[in-house]
C-alpha cells in the first residue's frame, strides 16, 4: 500500500468529496493560493477555482458565520480555523448557532458543515497557538469531534465529516502533518463512533486519543520490554464515543490509563474515565488513571513546554504502578 | 564638522539608534533561526521601525501600548533592553516574560507595553480598556493600539472604536498597513478605505508614510498631546513595508509578493536609510557617525545575543507558577 502524509490525506479527502458533491466548498484564511500556512490545502484553487476555495479576510467570527448560513440553505461548507486556538474567537457561531439549530427548530433546520482544525503542544508555539481544545467543543450537545490520530484516519473522518448532515469539528494534530501512515488508494470512509483496537492485551489498557496514540504506542513498547501485555485504543471520535469498545477492553484488562493532550482538569481523560468508573467499576483491579496536559497556559520555553504534555514513558510508569497495585498519585 | 545647531538633534538620534537597534535586533533573530538556535518561528519587523519609533518617541514611558505578533519593534521602541529581549526569544529565566512567552508575547511591562498577542486583533478590547481606565481615574496617559492591517477584518475593533468615540477616549488606532496579510495583499481582504471605517464613527483618520520617522513622530506627536486633552480617540493608518516573508520560515513567497516590489522598498524606502540621508543633509550627523552608531548598536545586539545563549533556562518548577497571582 501506498504510504502518505497526513497533510496529503486531508487534502485528498476535500478534494474527493468536492468532486463528488458540488455543494461542499472550502472557506478559511490563506486556504487558496497559498494553501494554508500548513501547506495542506495545496492544489485545490487550482482544481476548484476560487468559487468553492475561498480566502477570507481575518474575521473567524464572520467567516463562521457565513458557514452557518450556507449550510442552513443548502452547501456543505469546510471551514478551516487555523490553529485550535481560533475556536474561542468563533464560538458563538459554533456553539450557540451550529450547534442547535436542528434541536431550536424541532427538526426542520440542519446544518451539514465542518469545521477542520487543530491541537497540539510542543511546536514552540506558546500559549495561543497550543492549545488542545476539543474537550470544550464535546462539551456541547449537536456538535461531533472527531480526532484523527494518523494520515489514515484523517482522511476517513475527514471524508465522513463532509457526508454527515451535522456540524462536526475535526482536530488535527499539527505537529502530524508531515507524518506518513498507509492509506489505501480505494475510497473508504471510517463511521464515527467506531473506536479502533490498535492492539490487543490482557494486564492494561491504554486509551489514547490523535497525538496521544502515538505516546501509547511507544509505552505499549516500553511495556512489551517488561513482559506486560497492553490493550492500545484510539477512539477516534469523542462525540459519539464508542463506549463498548472501551468498556470491553476496561473489563477485560481490569485497569486503563486514559491519555489525551487536553487539559487534565474536567477534560476528555474525565469523561472517559468516570465513564469506564460508572460502567465497568466491578471489573476493575485499580482506579482509572488520567493523563492530559498540565492545567496551565502553554509556556513557550522549550524546558518548560515540554514538562506539559504526557510522555510515553510516564504513561509506561503509570501502567506499571497500577499493575503494581500502587496508587498513582502524581502523575 | 560643524553641526547645525538644531534643539531637536538629540531627539533624531535617538530615533535613528531606535531604529538601528530594532534592525540589529531582528538581523540577530534571523540569524538564530537560520542557525536552528531559536525555538519555533518569529515574525521579523525589519522595514517597518519608523512606525514603532515615530510613534513610541511621542510617548511617555507612562503611556501604555499593546503590541501583535510582529512585536519586537513595538518592544524596542517602548524602551526595552535587547539582553531580556534575546532571553526571551530564547525561553529563558531572564527573559521579560521569564520565557513563558517567546517572539509572540515579548513585552517590556515596566515600559507601559502591556502584551504583544498572538490572536489577531486580540489587544484592541484591552487597548480600549486601558484608555478607559485612564478616563476613569483621571490619568493622563494615552494608549496606543498597534495593530496590522489584516487585523482590520476582526470585528472587534468595530465594537471598540465605536466605544472609544462615544465616551472620547485616548486611545490612538495605529494601523500598520505593510500591504499583506500573510500570504494575501490588502486589497483582496479589505473593502472600501480603511480609514472611513474610522470615520464612519466620527473618530479623526490620518493616514501617514511609515517609512519617514519625523512624519510619524510629527503626527503622533500632535496627536498624543489632544488625546491627553480629551479630544481623542484617533486612528492612524501608516504605510509601510515587512522585508522578510510573514515569518522567518516564508522564504518562497514570490507567488503572492515579486521581488523587485521588495528590492523597490529597500532600496528606495528604507527608513534608517531615509532618515540617515536627512541627518547628514541638514549636517546634523555625518556619514561616519552614523556609521558608528550602527557599528556600536550591531555590536550591542551580539553581546545581548551571546549572553542569550548562554543564560538560563527557567527552573523547571516554574512551569506551574503564574497561572493565577498569589494573595498577598
Ligand atoms: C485570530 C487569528 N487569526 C489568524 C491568525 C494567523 N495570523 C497570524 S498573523 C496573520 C496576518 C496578520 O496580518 P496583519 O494584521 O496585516 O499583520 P502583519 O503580519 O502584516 O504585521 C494571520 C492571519 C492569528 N494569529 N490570529
Ligand atoms: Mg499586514
Amino acid at each position: 500500500m501506498r504510504s502518505i502524509t497526513l497533510s496529503q490525506a486531508v487534502n485528498e479527502a476535500i478534494a474527493e468529496e468536492m468532486r463528488l458533491d458540488s455543494s461542499v466548498f472550502l472557506i478559511g484564511e490563506d486556504v487558496a493560493e497559498a494553501g494554508t500556512p500548513f501547506k495542506i490545502t495545496s492544489g485545490l484553487v487550482e482544481e476548484f477555482g476560487t468559487e468553492r476555495v475561498i480566502d477570507t479576510p481575518i474575521s473567524e467570527p464572520g467567516f463562521m458565520g457565513l458557514a452557518v448560513g450556507a449550510a442552513m440553505t443548502g452547501s456543505r461548507p469546510i471551514v478551516d480555523i487555523m490553529f485550535g486556538d481560533f475556536l474561542f474567537l468563533i464560538m458563538d457561531q459554533l456553539c450557540n448557532q451550529a450547534a442547535k439549530a436542528h434541536y431550536m427548530s424541532g427538526g426542520k433546520l440542519n446544518v451539514p458543515l465542518v469545521v477542520r482544525t487543530n491541537l497540539g503542544a510542543t511546536r514552540r508555539s506558546a500559549a495561543q497557538h497550543s492549545q488542545s481544545l476539543h474537550a470544550l467543543v464535546s462539551h456541547i450537545p449537536g456538535l461531533k469531534i472527531a480526532m484523527p490520530s494518523s494520515a489514515y484516519e484523517a482522511k476517513g473522518l475527514l471524508k465522513t465529516a463532509i457526508r454527515d448532515d451535522n456540524p462536526v469539528v475535526i482536530f488535527e494534530d499539527k505537529l502530524m502533518y508531515q507524518d506518513k501512515a498507509d492509506v489505501p488508494e480505494d475510497e473508504y470512509l471510517i463511521p464515527f463512533g467506531e473506536a479502533a483496537v490498535l492492539q490487543e492485551g490482557n494486564q492494561v489498557t491504554l486509551i489514547g486519543t490523535s497525538s496521544m496514540r502515538q505516546v501509547c504506542e511507544e509505552a505499549a513498547l516500553i511495556l512489551a520490554d517488561e513482559k506486560i501485555s497492553v490493550e492500545i485504543i484510539d477512539p477516534r471520535t469523542l462525540v459519539p464515543l464508542d463506549e463498548k469498545t472501551i468498556l470491553n477492553s476496561a473489563k477485560k484488562t481490569g485497569r486503563v490509563v486514559v491519555v489525551d493532550e487536553g487539559h487534565q482538569n474536567f477534560g476528555v481523560t474525565a469523561e472517559i474515565a468516570s465513564r469506564i468508573s460508572e460502567k465497568a467499576f466491578y471489573y476493575l483491579d485499580a482506579p482509572v488513571i488520567r493523563m492530559g496536559a498540565m492545567d496551565v497556559p502553554v509556556p513557550f520555553s522549550p524546558v518548560l513546554e515540554d514538562l506539559t504534555v504526557p510522555t510515553a514513558e510516564k504513561v509506561a510508569s503509570n501502567a506499571r504502578k497500577i499493575i503494581a497495585g500502587e496508587l498513582v498519585h502524581e502523575l | 564638522m560643524a553641526k547645525k545647531i538644531n534643539t531637536n538633534s538629540e531627539s533624531y538620534l535617538k530615533m535613528y539608534s531606535q531604529m538601528v537597534k530594532i534592525r540589529s535586533f531582528e538581523d540577530q533573530a534571523n540569524q538564530l533561526y537560520l542557525d536552528a538556535k531559536m525555538p519555533g518561528l518569529t515574525h521579523m519587523y525589519s522595514g517597518e521601525e519608523a512606525v514603532a519609533v515615530g510613534i513610541c518617541e511621542a510617548l511617555t514611558v507612562k503611556d501604555k501600548i499593546t503590541s501583535t505578533h510582529r512585536g519586537h519593534g513595538h518592544c524596542v521602541a517602548k524602551g526595552a533592553e535587547l539582553k531580556q529581549m534575546f532571553c526571551e526569544l530564547l525561553g529563558k529565566e531572564e527573559g521579560y516574560c521569564r520565557g513563558k512567552g517567546g517572539s509572540m508575547h515579548i513585552a517590556d511591562q515596566s515600559n507601559g507595553n502591556l502584551g504583544a498577542n498572538a490572536i489577531v486583533g486580540g489587544s484592541m478590547g484591552i487597548a480600549t480598556g486601558s484608555a478607559l481606565r485612564a478616563k476613569l481615574n483621571g490619568d493622563s496617559d494615552v494608549t496606543v493600539c498597534f495593530f496590522g492591517d489584516g487585523a482590520t477584518a476582526q470585528g472587534l475593533l468595530y465594537e471598540v472604536m465605536n466605544m472609544a468615540a462615544l465616551w472620547n477616549l485616548p486611545v490612538i488606532y495605529a494601523c500598520e498597513n505593510n500591504g499583506y496579510s500573510e500570504y494575501t495583499a490588502t486589497d483582496e481582504i479589505a473593502a472600501g478605505d480603511i480609514l472611513d471605517r474610522a470615520r464612519a464613527f466620527g473618530i479623526e483618520a490620518h493616514k501617514v508614510d511609515g517609512q519617514d520617522v519625523l512624519a510619524v513622530n510629527k503626527l503622533a506627536t500632535d496627536l498624543v498631546a489632544r488625546a491627553r486633552k480629551g479630544e481623542g480617540p484617533f486612528f492612524i493608518e501608516l504605510i509601510t513595508y515587512r522585508y522578510h516573508g510573514h515569518h522567518v520560515g516564508d522564504i518562497n513567497r514570490t507567488y503572492y509578493r515579486s521581488k523587485e516590489e521588495e528590492e523597490d522598498w529597500k532600496k528606495n524606502k528604507d527608513p534608517i536609510k531615509i532618515l540617515g540621508d536627512w541627518l547628514v543633509s541638514e549636517k546634523i550627523a555625518s556619514d561616519d557617525e552614523l556609521k558608528i552608531i550602527r557599528d556600536d548598536i550591531a555590536a550591542e545586539a551580539h553581546v545581548a545575543v551571546q549572553y542569550a545563549l548562554e543564560a538560563s533556562y527557567p527552573n523547571s518548577n516554574e512551569v506551574d507558577m503564574h497561572v493565577y497571582m498569589e494573595a498577598n
